[in-house]
């Protein structure tokens, strides 16, 4: 065994326990923090797996936007009544018992590999020429299977309709009820002023260089997310009231972009979705910088959940 | 046993420990926890079947990696809807629980329930 498979095996007992502690621990709050911690270990795990794009987005979303939003529900659960149900022992080895014939049963399947190893990659490759993409993941993000990408978008608009929805009808069009930090003057507020221009330049140089480098809209819309949620929660700007119109614009103009050009697709390329050639790469570029817009107002307004109070 | 294979059979031990989470823990917000473990165990399987395609000297297939990235942010978007929703019961009911029970409190007698 090397060095490095020593790492390997570090890490991945360090996922291990850290995953677990997420189900064992006593206290959700204390299960909260071990999850963001097991959503950064990931990141090193896929970066191991020469996944780059997928452990960017893996550090943004899954570890830090969820971990975001799963703290703050912990921090209001806290008022909740315990609950005294439990599950009896019998049931639990039960439940153990077949959670780990599944985990077998998928572990039999990895070891057990098909004689002819399916694989994508050679084709991607091979056509990645006339997208003018140098990022193969972007490639198939935004040429391949660009259909899932922008339904992936629609996902996260219904999403947070179904959010906006389960607000009570007087506070409809209201602020979102996003926890503000209390204090003025503290470190969060020095961190406030300080990171976002940096947040800014940042997620937009990751939604431009996804083109050639691992990045891309997802991850350019997070930051640009996290940056306007760390200006909310410091006090130093109020979260806007979900009637806003330049709010509704920003969410939409991603997917209308991405739709708009799969439709001139129809007409200019004979397929929706497909780019005319010569203009793939200014095309996706442009819905890219639209995503990213979108993917940002979308993220932090999921993160800031249902309006609570509204507009005096 | 090479490194990509250590890290898929740490994604199946993922999924095994999600999905006892999923089913013993009463509470909605730790299920919602176990849920985002499983869904990262399944994941992880996805990239080492990606890393799988190495063999042909590519760093790893590009299309699961890419379904990956879509994946997390879908699952991003069902937690914060669920989330949402747990928090509305507890404004509602005052308690998060999901059994139909009356609350420990209450004494009223089980066997019509």
């Amino acid at each position: 065994m090397t060095i490095l498979s020593f790492t390997d095996v570090g890490l991945v007992l360090l996922v291990l326990v850290i995953g677990a502690s997420t189900i064992f621990a006593r206290e959700a709050f204390d299960a909260v923090i071990a999850f963001v911690v097991y959503g950064l270990l990931l990141a090193i795990v896929w970066v191991r797996l020469s996944a780059i794009d997928v452990a960017l987005t893996e550090a943004a979303i899954g570890g830090g936007m969820t971990g975001t939003l799963l703290l703050g529900a912990a921090a209001r659960l806290r008022s909740a009544e315990p609950d005294s149900a439990r599950i009896g022992l019998a049931v639990r080895l039960a439940a153990a018992f077949f959670c780990a014939l599944v985990a077998a049963g998928l572990a039999g399947a990895l070891l057990l590999p098909p004689s002819v190893i399916p694989t994508l990659a050679p084709t991607v490759m091979e056509n990645l020429v006339h997208t003018g993409l140098g990022n193969p993941v972007a490639g198939v993000l935004f040429a391949y299977r660009a259909l899932d990408t922008m339904l992936e978008k629609v996902v996260l608009l219904l999403a947070l309709l179904g959010v906006w929805s389960l607000a009570p009808n007087s506070a409809w069009n209201g602020i979102p009820g996003l926890r503000v930090y209390e204090r003025p003057n503290s470190t969060l507020t020095f961190l406030a002023q300080l990171l976002p221009p940096l947040g800014i330049v940042v997620g937009f140089y990751m939604c431009w260089v996804g083109a050639n480098a691992p990045g891309g809209a997802f991850q350019g819309g997070t930051i640009l997310a996290a940056m306007w949620l760390l200006v909310i929660i410091a006090r130093l700007e109020k979260a806007p009231s979900i009637g806003q119109p330049w709010l509704r614009i920003g969410l939409v103009l991603g997917p209308v972009v991405f739709l708009a050009v799969g439709l001139a697709g129809l007409v200019l390329a004979n397929a929706f979705l497909a780019y005319p050639p010569g203009y793939a790469k200014p095309l996706i570029v442009a819905i890219e910088v639209a995503l990213t817009i979108s993917i940002a107002v979308a993220l932090a307004m999921l993160a800031a959940g249902p309006p609570e109070q509204v507009q005096q | 046993m090479n490194e990509a294979t250590l890290f898929g059979l740490c994604g199946t031990a993922l999924v095994g420990l999600g999905l006892y989470g999923l089913i013993t823990n009463p509470e909605p917000l730790r299920k919602i926890l176990a849920f985002n473990l499983l869904g990262s165990g399944v994941f992880l399987v996805f990239g080492f079947i990606s890393r799988r395609a190495a063999a042909d000297g590519f760093p790893g297939d590009p299309v699961p990696q890419a379904m990956v990235i879509t994946a997390i942010v879908v699952a991003f978007a069902a937690t914060a809807l669920a989330i949402a929703l747990v928090l509305r019961l507890l404004a509602q009911t005052g308690r998060a629980s999901l059994s139909s029970d009356e609350p420990a409190g209450a004494s009223r007698d089980k066997g019509n329930s």
